[in-house]
């Protein structure tokens, strides 16, 4: 009797069969054992320093000789730089978005400003950092400021924001907009009243993103913002000192002279991590709901 | 009694007009605002380049190309800008780390795109997003309070400093990066490519490493550039844990320094108008060009008309 081709490749079949079972095996165990790698790191920063944590360690001055001092200043300035960032930057990185998603023409000039997007975002925190040391230090003259801290964030931020929200608005459906145009709407008013509040979703969930890249930022505070504080609680000034948390955890952590200075760098850390998980969590919460609501809407009901 | 009418109606018209008018000049003013937004993208870019190269290569007045590119001695204070240790550094370390990274990376978004549950893509991908947001000095932190006190212990070496402490905890930055952007190019390979492996009886390891991959494979190229423009780029997750020493440190354990590092170290204490700051920002320029290039490299990889 003939071998069917099943029985005359048996063996590399079942071979076949085995390295994919290994294959499956090997690969489950990477992606496993490198979440609970990566989770357990960042459960021992919270851990670690969310236990000792008191109302007093955010809003007191920070002591530079004597133990118990706080990171009052530092974390003020740390959301208002972010915001400050956040004002200057929006409208220009999504009116770019918009540009590129709704006007850009097919030629060279939108093939500059892609290009220019794209190398935006590559380039490294440290260089922008020393643009704006050169521009408000040297140029302008002001030193180490808040506000040549908050423009050069907002240059950090901007690339992203413009992909971000290019994304968001292409993935709006085509017949939206002509419903809208076939209403006597110029584009303007389409781009504003219909495609802006339909891309909402994405647009905002890359400005999640976006603030928690600038609230960790700390190379170009460091140079265009400086390590230290005004000194005092709520300074608005815009052109007092403006060092941030996570400059602080750096400065902390290598230079300082405080017997505590570990458990302010521990608590310091685990402040960052809190902060970024709330601003990632505050803005995904509406979507998961409203995504929650479209699938519960969507199932068909018993009749 | 017809009058009155009349001038109403071309009152109304008027208006109309005058609407219509504003109209207009509002949807035109909205696109040159975007315009102007979007070009301004362009002209920061431009300005940074030109700021940063204008004040890097004043440095050739004082030292010859040969002497910054390819001479290891970095004194400044005997006026010696050999910047080639630092140099060799970024490259090295770089390339370290793309090798940790890209296996585990790549496992990680093949498990999420071709093998994981419904549900547990649900929780991974959102994890992964989380990850990229964590501070960068955030894991430098966990490498000098928990990585290096451990590499000493394990290897005996007294300070634990240098490139695998480095590469280790950029892998941990970058990883999230590069494992979400080739997990999207993973799952845009379309389903009738697989559908045809298996009717074939290929395996799904088959499938993934025959199929898949290979139609996949700019945009996991594009993911693993994109993470070595983080990594070569990262400033203050390296500066605390590689040592901050010039000197090379190809045995992975040695204090060493790479361009990053040294100039943030370093800028801060260092006048305006002097050499040495000019080194600095031609190594800023450097930073800055390298990445330029690995963005157009990008750019090439992609298929026309998309």
């Amino acid at each position: 009797m003939r071998e069917s081709l099943f029985h005359s490749h048996r063996k590399a079949i079942a071979s076949a069969i085995y390295t994919n079972r290994l294959f499956h095996m090997f690969v489950g165990m990477i992606t496993v054992s490198t979440f609970i790698l990566i989770i357990g790191l960042l459960y021992t920063i919270l851990g670690k320093g969310l236990p000792k944590l008191s109302l007093d360690f955010l809003f007191t001055l920070p002591n530079e000789l004597e133990a118990g001092g706080g990171v009052g200043p530092f974390l003020f300035n740390s959301f208002y730089v972010l915001i400050l960032s956040l004002i200057l930057s929006l409208p220009i990185g999504i009116g770019a978005g918009i540009f590129l998603a709704e006007y850009a023409p097919n030629n060279r000039f939108t093939e500059f400003v892609r290009t220019s997007v794209e190398s935006l975002a590559s380039v490294p925190s440290i260089v922008f950092g020393l643009f704006g040391y050169v521009l408000f230090v040297e140029y302008v003259g002001i030193g180490l400021t808040i506000i040549g801290a908050a423009v050069t964030l907002a240059l950090l931020n901007l690339p992203v924001l413009a992909r971000v929200t290019e994304e968001a608005i292409q993935a709006v459906p085509q017949d939206i907009r002509e419903a809208s145009l076939a209403l006597g709407a110029t584009k303007s008013q389409t781009i504003l009243k219909v495609v802006l509040p339909a891309a909402l979703n994405g647009i905002l969930t890359g400005i999640s993103l976006v603030a928690c890249r600038a609230f960790g930022e700390s190379a170009i505070i460091i140079l265009a913002g400086g390590t230290s504080t005004s000194g005092f609680m709520w300074d608005f000034n815009l052109l007092s000192q403006g060092g941030t948390l996570p400059v602080h955890l750096w400065y902390v952590q290598s230079e300082a002279l405080v017997p505590d200075a570990t458990e302010i760098a521990q608590k310091s850390a685990a402040i960052l991590v809190l902060i970024v998980l709330i601003i990632s969590f505050t803005v995904r919460f509406p979507l998961w709901i409203q995504t929650l609501i479209t699938k519960i809407k969507a199932t068909p009901r018993k009749s | 009694m017809a009058l009155p009418a009349e001038h109403v109606r071309i009152q109304h018209e008027q208006m109309k007009t005058k609407q219509w008018r504003m109209k207009y000049m509002k949807n035109n003013a909205f696109r040159y605002a975007c315009l102007v937004s979007a070009l301004s993208l362009g002209v920061a870019l431009f300005s940074i380049v030109i700021f940063i190269s204008q004040t890097g290569f004043l440095v050739f007045k004082d030292v010859s190309w040969k002497e910054f590119f390819f001479s290891a001695t970095w004194e400044p204070f005997e006026e010696k800008y050999g910047a080639a240790v630092f140099i060799a550094g970024t490259l090295y370390l770089t390339f370290l780390t793309l090798i940790m990274c890209t296996p585990i990376a790549l496992a990680i978004a093949i498990f999420i795109a071709e093998m994981a549950p419904n549900w547990l893509k649900n929780i991974m991908r959102p994890m992964l997003d989380l990850l990229v947001g964590i501070p960068s000095i955030v894991y430098g932190f966990l490498g000098l309070t928990i990585l290096i006190p451990f590499i000493r212990e394990t290897t005996g070496t007294l300070v634990g400093d240098g490139f695998f402490a480095a590469a280790l905890v950029l892998t941990m930055m970058v990883l999230p990066t590069v494992a979400r952007i080739s997990d999207d190019a993973i799952c845009a390979v379309p389903q009738h490519l697989r559908e045809a492996g298996y009717a074939l009886g290929s395996t799904k390891l088959q499938v993934i490493t025959r199929i898949v991959l290979p139609a996949a494979r700019p945009g996991i190229l594009t993911a693993i550039i994109l993470g070595m423009t983080r990594a070569i780029g990262e400033t203050m997750a390296v500066v605390m844990v590689i040592g901050n020493t010039a000197q090379f440190g190809w045995d992975l354990l040695t204090p060493t320094s790479v361009l990053t590092s040294n100039i943030v170290m370093q800028i801060t204490n260092v006048q305006f108008d002097s050499t040495w700051n000019y080194a600095l920002y031609m190594m800023a320029f450097l930073l800055l060009f390298i990445s330029l290039v690995l963005i157009i490299i990008i750019r090439q990889l992609r298929p026309k008309g998309e």
